[in-house]
């Protein structure tokens, strides 16, 4: 096989890494903009997300070419495979970081409201999920990627906490429900974010090691025998 | 057919490598262990020509009915692999072979197996298309003379039954004493492939079939190679590795005389386990 090949699975790796930080960027610029209540940075997320779409849509098209041209197999076909889901992750994490200045654009145009929500904790969290599973897919690195899956039940536990404080807040304060239900919703979103970094973190182990560990994660992580032969 | 050069003492006795040549402990061997019957089992198979060794301790078993491809760079020992299962080796001068080579349990290396019908139950088809200067029919029917078949009825009923079977009748059900030299490329190939099953084999041995045909020729010796899984055990020696994906069952990476990995195709195609394997058809060497 020619080294072409090399070459074009360089390119896309570099142009999966570009759509990454870009998603991390305009998540952190959501969070920036609920957290500071700035509708001028929530719009640029909204206005934005085109840009990430079209993204997506050159990712994917390369990821064909390089199926249908090279017929890679081994390490180069689950790099591919891995790519093209991972692709799809983040275009869905730019799509939830909209939703999130959405969010922020109403509870930002209105007085704010006050609810037990540690907002902060988990927005960081997810942000270090997104951030770790990227730099395991830059790495290739499996012990990353399982933090990552580790780092899951956090935002999961922070994300069911949350819906028994939304619950505690519309009793004390029932004339605010519609500011509380997007706040519930924003902690869904964030959840979402970490299930899709979860996603991202597992497909790097598939990269890496060609096992699918998705919906036996916990036993992988946990008891987890990587190949030893493999690079890491 | 006598067998000049392996005495049962040579292949049952395992040898020091000569001077020069690699130890076996260099490198970890590929240890199989699957779930089936073989239908044929190598067990610390080394192959020397001369003072030069050309396979180092191979183990591996190919399942019954189903399709073994070997993979390697050239001069890797696949193809000698490959013909230490009829022992065609045998005819080349200095090749000294240590270890078992079992069809059906059987040590196809021991005394009492004669090597004429060995290789009419171990069939082979080379790179090189090569019909006899005869006719198509006298082509299929060569095997079966020299087995001794003299019914005419008989041979002419195995000649078509041969011909169906390696899908070419249609082609030359009426042309039949022309020439196989007037076929193209890719008949000529299913001649071959016809003439090895009219004997009635139980392995077809096929090294390289397809590298001197082109793709429609080559689609058309892969539909019959599926068509023809079931009732053989069919081992392939191929470099198109596109092809041992899309055609076997199972696939050997070699590599300098070595078996590296043995398995499922699909696991060897997706995520094999030894790194050289993975280097090896992603093209990073070889």
């Amino acid at each position: 096989m020619s080294g072409h090949i090399f070459r074009e699975l360089e390119k896309l790796k570099k142009k999966v890494l570009i759509l990454g930080t870009r998603v991390e960027e305009t998540l952190h610029d959501a969070v920036r903009s609920l957290e500071n209540r700035d509708l001028e940075l929530a719009q640029r997320v909204i206005d934005l997300d085109i840009e990430i779409d079209f993204m997506e849509v050159d990712i994917e098209e390369e990821c064909l070419k390089v199926l249908a041209l090279y017929q890679p197999v081994a390490a180069d076909l689950r790099l591919i495979v891995a790519v093209l889901k991972i692709n799809n992750d983040l275009e869905r994490v730019g799509d939830i970081a909209v939703n999130i200045a959405e969010r922020a654009t109403f509870l930002g145009s209105r007085s704010p409201v006050t609810v037990e929500f540690d907002f902060r904790r988990m927005s960081e969290e997810t942000e270090n999920m997104l951030k770790l599973s990227l730099d395991a897919l830059v790495n290739a690195d499996v012990s990353m990627a399982r933090q990552v899956c580790i780092a899951d039940d956090i935002v999961d536990n922070i994300n069911r906490k949350m819906y028994i404080q939304v619950q505690d807040a519309i009793r004390k304060h029932p004339e605010d429900l519609d500011a509380f239900i997007h706040i519930l919703s924003i902690s869904r979103h964030l959840e979402r974010i970490a299930d899709l970094a979860t996603n991202i973190a597992e497909d790097v182990i598939y990269m890496a090691h060609g096992e699918i560990v998705r919906h036996r994660v916990e036993d992988y992580v946990h008891g987890a025998h990587p190949r030893q032969d493999k690079p890491a | 057919m006598t067998d000049p050069v392996t005495t049962e003492e040579s292949h049952v006795t395992p040898q020091k490598p000569a001077g020069g040549v690699k130890a076996t402990s260099e490198r970890p061997k590929a240890k199989p262990a699957f779930d089936f019957e073989p239908k044929i089992r190598i067990e610390n198979l080394s192959l020397y020509y001369g003072q030069t060794r050309a396979l180092f301790d191979v183990d591996m078993s190919m399942p019954a009915g189903e399709i073994t491809a070997l993979i390697g760079p050239s001069g890797c020992g696949k193809s000698t692999l490959l013909r230490t299962l009829n022992r065609m080796n045998d005819i080349i001068p200095a090749v000294r072979v240590t270890g078992t080579v079992a069809i059906d349990d059987v040590d196809i290396y021991s005394k009492a197996v004669h090597v004429d019908l060995l290789r009419k139950r171990v069939g082979m088809v080379f790179q090189k298309p090569n019909p006899f200067p005869k006719s198509i029919f006298e082509n299929v029917a060569f095997g079966l003379r020299i087995h001794g078949e003299s019914n005419r009825n008989s041979i002419e009923e195995t000649v078509e039954k041969s011909l169906q079977r390696a899908a070419l009748w249609d082609e030359v059900k009426d042309r039949l004493r022309e020439n196989a030299m007037s076929l193209s490329g890719g008949q000529q190939q299913r001649l071959c492939i016809a003439r090895a099953l009219a004997v009635g084999p139980e392995i077809l041995l096929m090294d390289e079939p397809t590298s001197a045909l082109d793709p429609r020729s080559t689609a058309r010796i892969e539909d019959l190679l599926d068509e023809l899984r079931s009732d053989y055990t069919i081992v392939i020696v191929t470099h198109n590795m596109q092809q041992a994906s899309r055609v076997s069952d199972w696939t050997g990476f070699m590599y300098e005389g070595y078996l590296v990995e043995f398995g499922q195709t699909e696991k060897i195609f997706i995520a094999p386990e030894k790194k050289q394997t993975e280097d090896y058809i992603t093209g990073r060497f070889g």
